[in-house]
C-alpha cells in the first residue's frame, strides 16, 4: 500500500472541505473494497477521508410506503433488519447475499453504489426499485445515477447520505455467484412497482441496466414463463476467465425466471 | 504517523502508526499479538478474523487508525482465567483442526456466529455462516461440527443461568 494522509471527519461539512482542499482524496466508508484495491496499489490517493466516524449516515427508517437507508448502514444491518425483511424482504435478501458474514460487517450501502462495481448487488435493488439517492447536494433518480464502469452521476466531492427506496408490490433478487469472489456474475432484481415492472440486471455488463423486453412481457404476466422465452444478445455483455458473454447471456434469462418464481413464492 | 488508541481484550493501547497500517500488522507487530493470522491478504481467507466493537471482521482488510477507539478482541483475549473459551474446547474435543492456521479465524467467526444466533444453529447455517472463512486441510466436517456443538453448550449454560 503506498502511503496517504488519513482524516476522520465528524460533519458532512467537514469531509467535504477536506476533500476539496487535498490534491488527490478518496472518501471511504467501510473500506471493503476500498482497502484492497490499496493493497494491489491499484489506487494511490494522497488523502483518504474516512466518513466512518458519520454516525447520523447510518440507520434504517420505514415511513409512508418507503424504506429508507443511511449511506453508512452496513449490510449486516440491512440483512438484519426485520422492519427492511417486513416492508421489501429482497432487499434484505440482497444485502444477506454480499460477500460474507464478516464483509457484510464492514461494508456499507452507501459505498457500495457510489463505487458502482459492475458486479455489485446493490445497483440492481436501487435501479429495479426505482429508488432515489440523496446526496449533500441533490437527489439523483436511481435511472440517472450508475453511468458506467465505476462512474456514477456523483460529483466530484459530492457524498451519498441515504437512499430511499419506494416499497413494491412485489419484489425479489436472484444472483449467480462467482463462488470465490461472491459477487454477482449475473444478478437480477424484478419488481412490481407503482410505475410497472421493473427488472434490474447487475455483473452481466459493465453497469447496471433494465432488460426493458423481460419488463414489457412481466406487464403482461408476472409469472417465469413470461421471461422463459426471452433470449438476451450477448453484444456488450462482460466475457471473463469466469464466463463468456453467451454464458452470462444465458444466466439473465435463468435468472429472471428465478427472481419471478421467487417473488411469486 | 498517526496517534492511534483503542482496547485489546481489555487493554487499552496506543501507538503511533502510519495511516496505512492495517489492523492485523498492528495487533501482530506492535501488540505482538500473533494468534491473528494472515492467510491470503486478499480479504477471502478469514485467517485474520477478530471483533471490532462486538462484531467480526477480517483485520488485514480494516486500518488500525479505524479502529480508533473501538474495542478489540482476538483469540488470545477469549480464554478467561486459564480455561479455554467454549468455543476453543469444542474446536479441541472435536478435532476442528488439522495444521491449525486458520483455527484462530473460525474460531472468532464462530463465537460471532453464536452471538447472533441465540436460537440455536443447524449445519446448513453453520456452513452458510462459514463462507469467509477458508480451511485447506479439513474438509470442514469438524469444524461444522465443533461449532454445532459449542452453540448447544454455550445455549444450555444460559438457560440453566
Amino acid at each position: 500500500m503506498y502511503q496517504f494522509a488519513y482524516h476522520r471527519p465528524g460533519s458532512l461539512a467537514e469531509a467535504e472541505k477536506l476533500f476539496s482542499a487535498a490534491e488527490d482524496p478518496k472518501f471511504m466508508s467501510g473500506g471493503q473494497t476500498l482497502i484492497p484495491t490499496l493493497k494491489q496499489r491499484l489506487a494511490s490517493p494522497s488523502d483518504i477521508i474516512d466518513l466512518g466516524g458519520l454516525k447520523d449516515l447510518a440507520g434504517i427508517s420505514v415511513a409512508d410506503g418507503v424504506v429508507t437507508i443511511g449511506a453508512a448502514t452496513r449490510h449486516a444491518d440491512v440483512a438484519s433488519s426485520a422492519e427492511v425483511r417486513k416492508a421489501i424482504p429482497a432487499l434484505a435478501d440482497l444485502a444477506g447475499w454480499i460477500g460474507d458474514p464478516l464483509v457484510r460487517h464492514r461494508g456499507t450501502i452507501g459505498g457500495s453504489i457510489a463505487n458502482a462495481d459492475p458486479s455489485a448487488d446493490y445497483p440492481a435493488a436501487v435501479v429495479a426499485l426505482n429508488a432515489t439517492v440523496h446526496t449533500t447536494r441533490r437527489t439523483i433518480a436511481a435511472d440517472d445515477f450508475f453511468t458506467g464502469m465505476f462512474e456514477t452521476a456523483l460529483h466530484t466531492g459530492e457524498i451519498v447520505t441515504k437512499i430511499a427506496f419506494p416499497v413494491a408490490a412485489q419484489a425479489a433478487y436472484e444472483k449467480f455467484r462467482n463462488p470465490a469472489s461472491r459477487y454477482a456474475m449475473v444478478g437480477v432484481f424484478v419488481a412490481r412497482t407503482a410505475g410497472g415492472v421493473r427488472v434490474a440486471v447487475t455483473g452481466a455488463a459493465p453497469s447496471v441496466f433494465r432488460q426493458e423486453a423481460m419488463e414489457a412481457a412481466l406487464g403482461k404476466s408476472f409469472t417465469p414463463d413470461a421471461v422463459a422465452g426471452i433470449k438476451v444478445s450477448p453484444d456488450g455483455l462482460n466475457a471473463d476467465l469466469h464466463a463468456s458473454a453467451e454464458y452470462r447471456a444465458h444466466l439473465v434469462t435463468v435468472m429472471a425466471k428465478r427472481a419471478v418464481a421467487r417473488a411469486n413464492g | 504517523m498517526t496517534a492511534v488508541s483503542m482496547t485489546v481484550n481489555g487493554k487499552s493501547v496506543s501507538a503511533d502508526v502510519e495511516p496505512r497500517t492495517l489492523l492485523v500488522e498492528y495487533l501482530r507487530e506492535n501488540q505482538r499479538l500473533t494468534g491473528t493470522h494472515v492467510g491470503c491478504d486478499t480479504s477471502q481467507c478469514g485467517a485474520c478474523v477478530v471483533h471490532v466493537d462486538g462484531v467480526a471482521v477480517k483485520s488485514c482488510t480494516v486500518l488500525a487508525v479505524q479502529a480508533e477507539g473501538a474495542s478489540v478482541v482476538t483469540i488470545e483475549g477469549l480464554a478467561k482465567d486459564g480455561k479455554l473459551h467454549p468455543v476453543q474446547e469444542a474446536f479441541r474435543e472435536h478435532h476442528g483442526l488439522q495444521c491449525g492456521f486458520c483455527t484462530p479465524g473460525m474460531i472468532m467467526t464462530a463465537v460471532d456466529m453464536i452471538r447472533r444466533h441465540p436460537e440455536g444453529l443447524d449445519e446448513a447455517t453453520i456452513r452458510a455462516e462459514l463462507e469467509g472463512n477458508i480451511c485447506r486441510c479439513t474438509g470442514y466436517h469438524n469444524i461444522v461440527r465443533a461449532i454445532e456443538a459449542a452453540s448447544a453448550a454455550m445455549g444450555a449454560k444460559e438457560a440453566a443461568a
